[in-house]
């Protein structure tokens, strides 16, 4: 097996354009596409933050005063497509993974690089779509998971060009799926075995697998609503014979793994982050890899706990508590693992760790909450509130935006030559930890009381907690600013960081920082023990 | 297996270097074959997800004739047959009688789709009539998009495998291979297809 190169990428190198335009062409250069999709996403990110503070200055106060009713469902609509889809898909799965994977494997790009390059240009004109329908008759105004008949009865033409962009990041993240599916099964160095591969390509791998396994099944549903929409059919549409319930199951067997498509890859980031700077060898590698195959085949079955109240028959109800609580386990052991790993460890305390550990304490707490959620008489006591809303970010915020932050501070110096500022990394930390926190730990209170989510108006006892609320969020926007001036700050005139400004030993620390267009001046070097900290000197060279 | 280095060295010296990683392409089309067969896969569940849960109105026409599909699906596992002769043919380095199977191939997917077609003007129902009419034809009609798309490609490496200038001969399989497999995957849900929505 021979590593595949575009022999036209190598006769074209020289008409490539140089410098920080090659980040605007059709470049193939797995890094080069890893830095599009994170800059991309990131500009979505302060979209959909921005969309975020317009809904938290909304519910500042208990009437509908900020903004019109209508607006605020478009709203929060682009807010939830926009993060998922534009942002943390797209930079924990494509841009970590396209910059990593090919250095954890030891080749020079990844399997194939034009699908690589066509996955990330499907990106921005999906985006950019979805965020102009707002001008167009408005946007989509169902929320992200667009259940008829809601979405079939609010203005067409938004929920139309929704699907339509939904559909182009489906079609995104498959293509990307296969490129990390047949990189890291068939395109490892020679000699490189699968049990002795850095933990993010296990994590990918597993990724991979939910992405192909479950994005075309929403894109098959999206279709058939688009027909409901358009052709006037019945298939999610009660007034003609038809079952919204189908479209509920079809959504969530795409959308509950799509959770973990989310949260997997940060899993392997924060694995790989650890034990680096903790400086002792990640713990219990084997069940960690057994865990994450464990979470994606768990990952398959439990999508209907989403519905315990959409008339689910009672053994429906069993089956899907009993699998949720199961995911508990494997998720519990990587929880515990990550612990033992940092336990006795030689931490540093630096930027990338802090967040590293403010993922952890955020998402154990998350998934305490999930696991509370997934039984039947509590979910149908908290259904469609503030809880839910608070569960989920903490998932997704707490773990993987955290991680995705980690992972900027540890990887910066490897993408730029650079390091990014501590004090100013530290500072964004603590303004994120709390404002995060400050922002979404109420909303539990709010749930339990009964506050439903994803209305603009609300009862009058709940201002006050709100405010708390709104007032995490405004911490959470300003925490941005630190940590952009940061990255624009060292990326000018930062100190210079060495190749391997943290002694890593995992493959992409390998090579000159920022690394050569091939990756690696010579051979790929056989890593066999990517987390062999701890040693002798003599013996890790 | 050669190392990196020396693949490397191969690559500079013969650009036709990329030729030789069929395995590789076919395993990403595999992963993509699998992808897609989760589409039919969801269409499938809520097809029978409706047959069982939602009564049809009482004046609902949901009789399917057999004689045309069972045709259809002879058809296909005809054409099946006939595609993999092309493949033993290209191999064997008779070009011409490849070019020749795979154009009877292509004949006998427009014959399909005609077929089909005929299928759908003659039906006593519409797409919107009921439940049942919808998925029918979003069942057949994607896979009839999955026939149309294959027979494209079919007819296109039939003319890519023609004997003077032709790039498709048994030195490059690949582009015949990976539409033979796709074909092969079009059969299987059709086959599935026929079982679920015609005989059951």
């Amino acid at each position: 097996m021979t590593i595949s190169i575009d022999p036209q990428k190598t006769n074209n190198e020289s008409l490539q354009p140089k410098g920080w335009l090659r980040y605007f062409s059709f470049s193939l250069d797995h890094k080069v596409i890893g830095i599009q999709y994170l800059v991309c996403g990131f500009l979505f990110y302060l979209i959909g933050g921005t969309l975020a503070s317009a809904i938290r200055i909304e519910l500042a106060s208990p009437m509908s005063d900020f903004m019109p009713r209508d607006i605020y469902n478009q709203v929060l609509t682009l807010h939830g497509t926009i993060m998922i889809f534009l942002w943390i898909v797209p930079v924990v799965n494509g841009a970590f993974g396209n910059y990593l994977i090919p250095f954890y494997v030891g080749a020079r790009d990844m399997a194939f690089p034009r699908l690589n390059a066509v996955a990330f240009w499907l990106i921005p004109p999906s985006g950019l779509m979805l965020v102009a329908s707002y001008f167009v008759e408005g946007a989509a105004q169902a929320g992200w998971t667009a259940y008829p008949p809601l979405s079939i009865t609010t203005p067409q033409s938004g929920q139309i060009i929704w699907i339509i962009s939904v559909l182009l990041l489906g079609g995104s993240s498959i293509f990307g799926g296969i490129n990390f599916i047949a990189t890291i099964i068939k395109l490892r160095r020679p000699g490189l075995k699968l049990m002795q591969l850095p933990m993010y390509c296990w994590a990918m791998l597993g990724t991979s697998l939910l992405v192909v396994l479950s994005t075309p099944v929403l894109a098959g549903t999206l279709i058939l609503l688009s027909f409901d929409i358009v052709a006037n059919t019945g298939f999610f549409n009660p007034v003609l014979g038809g079952n919204v319930v189908v479209y509920q199951h079809l959504f969530w067997f795409y959308s509950h793994p799509a959770v973990y498509i989310m949260v997997l890859p940060a899993f392997g980031l924060v694995s790989e982050i650890l034990p680096v700077h903790a400086r002792k060898p990640l713990f219990g590698y084997t069940t960690m890899v057994f865990s994450i195959m464990g979470i994606v085949v768990l990952g398959l079955v439990v999508w209907a706990h989403h519905m315990f109240t959409s008339g689910t028959p009672p053994w429906m109800r069993l089956f899907f508590t009993i699998a949720t609580a199961f995911i508990a386990v494997p998720t519990g052991i990587k929880f515990f693992n990550w612990v033992a790993t940092l336990w006795g460890g030689k931490i540093s305390i630096n930027s990338a760790i802090l967040f590293s550990c403010g993922f952890i304490i955020n998402f154990v707490f998350g998934g305490i909450t999930g696991v509370a959620l997934a039984q039947v008489p509590f979910d149908i006591h908290v259904h469609d509130t503030y809880f839910v809303v608070a569960h989920f970010h903490y998932i997704v915020y707490g773990g993987t935006v955290f991680i995705i932050f980690s992972s900027i501070y540890h990887w910066f110096p490897k993408a730029t030559g650079k390091m990014l500022d501590e004090k100013l990394g530290i500072l964004h930390f603590i303004i994120t930890f709390i404002g995060f926190n400050l922002c979404f730990a109420p909303q539990h209170w709010l749930g339990l009381n009964g506050m439903p989510r994803r209305v603009a108006e609300y009862d009058p006892q709940f201002q006050f907690v709100n405010q708390i609320s709104s007032l995490g969020a405004l911490l959470m926007a300003i925490s941005t600013i630190p940590f952009l001036i940061n990255i624009f700050l060292s990326a000018r005139s930062g100190k210079d960081s060495g190749d391997n400004p943290w002694n890593a030993l995992t493959p992409e620390w390998l090579t000159s920082s920022p690394p050569p267009v091939e990756n690696w001046e010579g051979e790929a070097p056989l890593v066999e023990e990517p987390y062999g900290y701890g040693k002798e000197l003599s013996e890790q060279k | 297996m050669t190392t990196l280095n020396s693949s490397k060295e191969i690559q500079k010296n013969n650009p036709e270097v990329n030729e030789k990683h069929e395995d590789f392409r076919i395993f990403g089309l595999i992963t993509f074959l699998i992808a897609d067969g989760m589409t039919f896969a969801g269409f499938f569940a809520a097809y029978l997800t409706y047959k069982a849960v939602n009564p049809l109105p009482d004046n609902a026409i949901y009789q399917l004739e057999l004689p045309i599909p069972t045709l259809n699906t002879i058809l296909l596992l005809v054409s099946s047959a006939t595609f993999h002769k092309a493949g033993k043919a290209l191999l064997k380095d008779k070009n011409s009688d490849s070019q020749k199977w795979l154009i009877f191939t292509a004949f006998l997917g427009i014959i399909f789709l005609i077929c089909q077609l005929f299928e759908y003007f003659h039906l006593p129902f519409g797409l919107t009539d009921n439940l049942f009419a919808s998925t029918f034809y979003a069942l057949t009609g994607f896979h009839g998009l999955h026939v149309t798309l294959g027979t494209l490609m079919i007819l296109i490496i039939a003319w890519q495998s023609r004997v003077n200038g032709g790039i498709v001969t048994s030195q490059n399989m690949f582009p015949l291979e990976a539409v033979e497999l796709y074909w092969h995957f079009v059969d299987g849900i059709w086959v599935i297809l026929f079982i679920i929505l015609y005989l059951l």
